[in-house]
């Protein structure tokens, strides 16, 4: 039989300081907070300096070439969004507003709910799809090519070359692409609305003339603004840094690059949303 | 005096995760000189390479651009720094979505302030000069994996740099276009008189442009010299470098070019002591001179890569390499044997040449010579045994003076 320990062979060694108690949710609680803490940093300062470096006149025709991509490309499956989701929204607000006898209003609801909210959103989001994701792609594809290490032997800033055009773009595309969203929307809720549903068309139009401010319409063009640096620096951040993702390599790290960029885009878009509308209200 | 270094490393360490790829090394790049990294794959050459332009930083130790170290050096410095050097990618690393124009041209357009035709007219000529004329509207998805390598090449000398850094220029070329790779880097550097760092697997083609080899093995440099050095270098990647020379050697004719002969010839006797002895042979084509003059080079050519290709094999097979030596004239070596040894093998080439390798030789010569055309010709050997201490031309010359016909034909035993 094997000899048993006695009580003092048994005790933990002693310690050189007082015994710290370990709780695992508080940890990973803490850990969760570092790193959002230095992801959302990492995030700013390539913002800032993205930023930093659009104002440069040699970026001027990538920056074109990138309006054409997000913008004029993005134009018609926005239009496309906006038509059916003003649609939808003429058709339910005849009905809720029908058993309150304010079918007068529905111009009011439509114009304001699209341009405060739906359309700056909904707006972020279709290009998020759309552009979001073929920017990371390609980003992420640059990089595991050596081909952002290339720019950076040929002293060509890769932040300025590959960033900084697209930031620019996004931030001129945005708000025009929300504005197209918005007046097609109105459109949509005429024709669900006035048209199909026999709403009174004179009384539509003047309730969005009468109710729709310069406020709406700027905190509208506001929000696409900040949706535009969150989408555009999540895509390029999500890209640029592939290489840096340990939980895949080659391709396949690009391919989770691509997805992150889609889902954090969407996910700040909302979160941005409600801080820019609780400071605008 | 000692000449100051253009590169310095000094003790440069290099980790990934847990696992260290360059542990201390230390080396010196001289300007004006082509310096060559070699090294089995994935010893970390590439890696060296990187921390040259900036791409990679040490763990450990310093790296040294003319006494300065990269590291403490500020914007400016750095600047003017990585204005003067330009990197060949292995993998390439072009832009996809540029055309091979748009891609040479990428530097120009960004970093200079010259104008478009300017811009056009350098990029055109470094086009030129790695004969991607026809492909420069063409995308790098388009075009083979030579020309995408080429492409990378005129991108990397259109800023004319002063350093320029080449990883694995010659790989997949083919070997007309390697030698041309290898000629533009050596003739640029006539002209610009720049520093260059090749990687290469090239053993030996890589030698001949190259002023010092560095070799990195185990993580770390083991040697450092000139390529005529290397011979006297005793270390198991000489083995490496042996086997890769025995590679050179053409499988469809078995004889080396001059340049090959000479660095096996270095690379066998480097490192022995100088008693070693080697028996060489001159095989000579007799009446090369009467077939060329009367019908035609063409013949006299086929009818003499007939005979080299035998020769080649034949000793080939017992240890022996091959060149041609003169127009007529073909020189195998025999390493560490003797006269006696040699003449045996002779002897055995002799019977077995009479046997088959004449009979070749004839059908080689008759299907350039219309029937009713005749010649003689005669195949004739020398021999000589040699040790490395004396010149390997006055081993040969003597050689010469031993002639002795070993096979024969005539038209009368033709008909």
């Amino acid at each position: 039989m094997e000899p048993r320990p006695d009580a003092d062979e048994r005790a933990d060694p002693p310690s050189a300081g007082p015994r710290r108690r370990e709780l695992p949710g508080v940890c990973a609680l803490g850990r969760f907070g570092l790193r959002l803490n230095a992801s959302l940093g990492a995030l700013a300062l390539f913002f800032l300096q993205a930023l930093w470096r659009m104002f440069h006149w040699r970026q001027l025709p990538e920056i074109l070439q990138q309006i054409y991509f997000i913008g004029a490309k993005s134009a018609s499956i926005v239009a496309l969004v906006g038509f059916f989701t003003g649609m939808v929204l003429g058709l339910q607000l005849v009905y809720v507003m029908n058993k309150f006898g304010a079918v007068g209003f529905l111009g009011t609801a439509v114009a304001l709910a699209l341009i405060r909210e739906l359309g700056p959103v909904l707006t972020a989001i279709m290009i998020t799809a759309r552009a979001g994701s073929a920017m990371a792609a390609e980003i992420g594809i640059q990089r595991i090519s050596e081909q952002i290490d290339a720019l950076q032997t040929m002293r060509i800033d890769p932040l300025g070359f590959l960033v900084s055009p697209r930031l620019a773009a996004g931030l001129v595309s945005f708000p025009i692409l929300t504005a197209i969203f918005d007046l097609i929307g109105i459109l949509g809720g005429y024709v669900s609305g006035v048209i199909l549903l026999g709403a009174n068309a004179g009384s539509y139009l003047y309730r969005i003339d009468a109710s729709v401010d310069w406020a709406d319409v700027r905190g509208g063009f506001l929000k696409a603004l900040v949706f535009a640096a969150i989408v555009i620096t999540i895509s390029c951040f999500q890209g640029f840094f592939t290489h840096r993702r340990t939980d895949s390599h080659g391709s396949k790290s690009v391919s989770l690059s691509t997805t992150s960029a889609v889902v954090l885009s969407c996910v700040w878009i909302l979160i941005a949303d409600y801080v820019v509308t609780s400071f605008l209200l | 005096m000692e000449r100051e270094p253009l590169i310095e490393f000094r003790d440069v360490v290099k980790r990934f995760g847990e696992r260290t790829i360059l542990d201390g090394v230390s080396f010196r790049i001289y300007e004006g000189e082509v310096t060559t990294i070699i090294g089995l794959s994935g010893t970390g050459k590439s890696v060296t390479l990187k921390h040259i332009i900036g791409l990679l930083r040490p763990d450990g130790g310093e790296i040294h651009y003319r006494g300065t170290p990269l590291g403490r050096m500020n914007r400016a410095q750095w600047d003017a720094y990585i204005g003067r050097v330009s990197y060949m990618f292995q993998n390439n690393a072009l832009f996809d979505a540029m055309t091979v124009f748009e891609n040479v041209a990428l530097p120009l357009r960004r970093t200079t302030r010259l104008s478009r035709r300017e811009i056009e007219s350098r990029v055109m000529s470094r086009i030129e000069q790695t004969e991607l004329t026809e492909v420069a509207h063409k995308y790098p998805s388009e075009i083979s994996g030579g020309m995408q390598k080429r492409t990378a090449l005129a991108r990397a000398l259109v800023t004319d740099p002063q350093i320029v850094l080449f990883d694995e220029p010659t790989t997949g070329q083919d070997p007309i276009r390697k030698n041309a790779i290898l000629q533009m880097i050596a003739e640029y550097k006539q002209k610009v008189g720049f520093t260059a760092v090749l990687i290469s697997h090239e053993i030996p083609d890589v030698f001949f442009i190259s002023n010092r080899v560095l070799v990195l093995w185990d993580k770390r440099i083991v040697f450092e010299g000139t390529p005529e050095e290397m011979a006297s270098f005793d270390h198991p990647f000489r083995e490496e470098i042996l086997r890769s020379l025995e590679s050179l050697q053409e499988g469809i004719t078995g004889v080396y070019s001059a340049r090959h002969f000479k660095m096996r010839y270095q690379t066998e006797f480097g490192r022995h002591g100088s008693e070693e002895t080697y028996a060489l042979l001159v095989f000579s084509f007799d009446n090369f001179d009467e077939i060329d003059r009367d019908v035609g080079p063409r013949a006299a050519q086929e009818t003499l890569r007939a005979l080299g290709t035998y020769i080649g094999k034949h000793f080939g097979a017992v240890g022996g390499f091959t060149t041609r030596q003169t127009i007529r004239e073909f020189v195998t070596l025999l390493p560490f044997s003797d006269l006696e040894e040699a003449r045996r093998i002779l002897e055995r080439f002799a019977a077995d040449f009479q046997g088959e390798g004449l009979p070749q030789l004839i059908a080689e010569f008759r299907r350039e010579v219309p029937p009713e055309r005749c010649f003689d010709f005669a195949i004739s050997v020398g021999m000589a045994q040699g040790k490395p201490l004396i010149e390997l031309e006055s081993v040969i010359e003597f050689a010469r003076f031993d002639k002795k016909p070993i096979a024969a034909f005539s038209c009368d035993l033709r008909r």
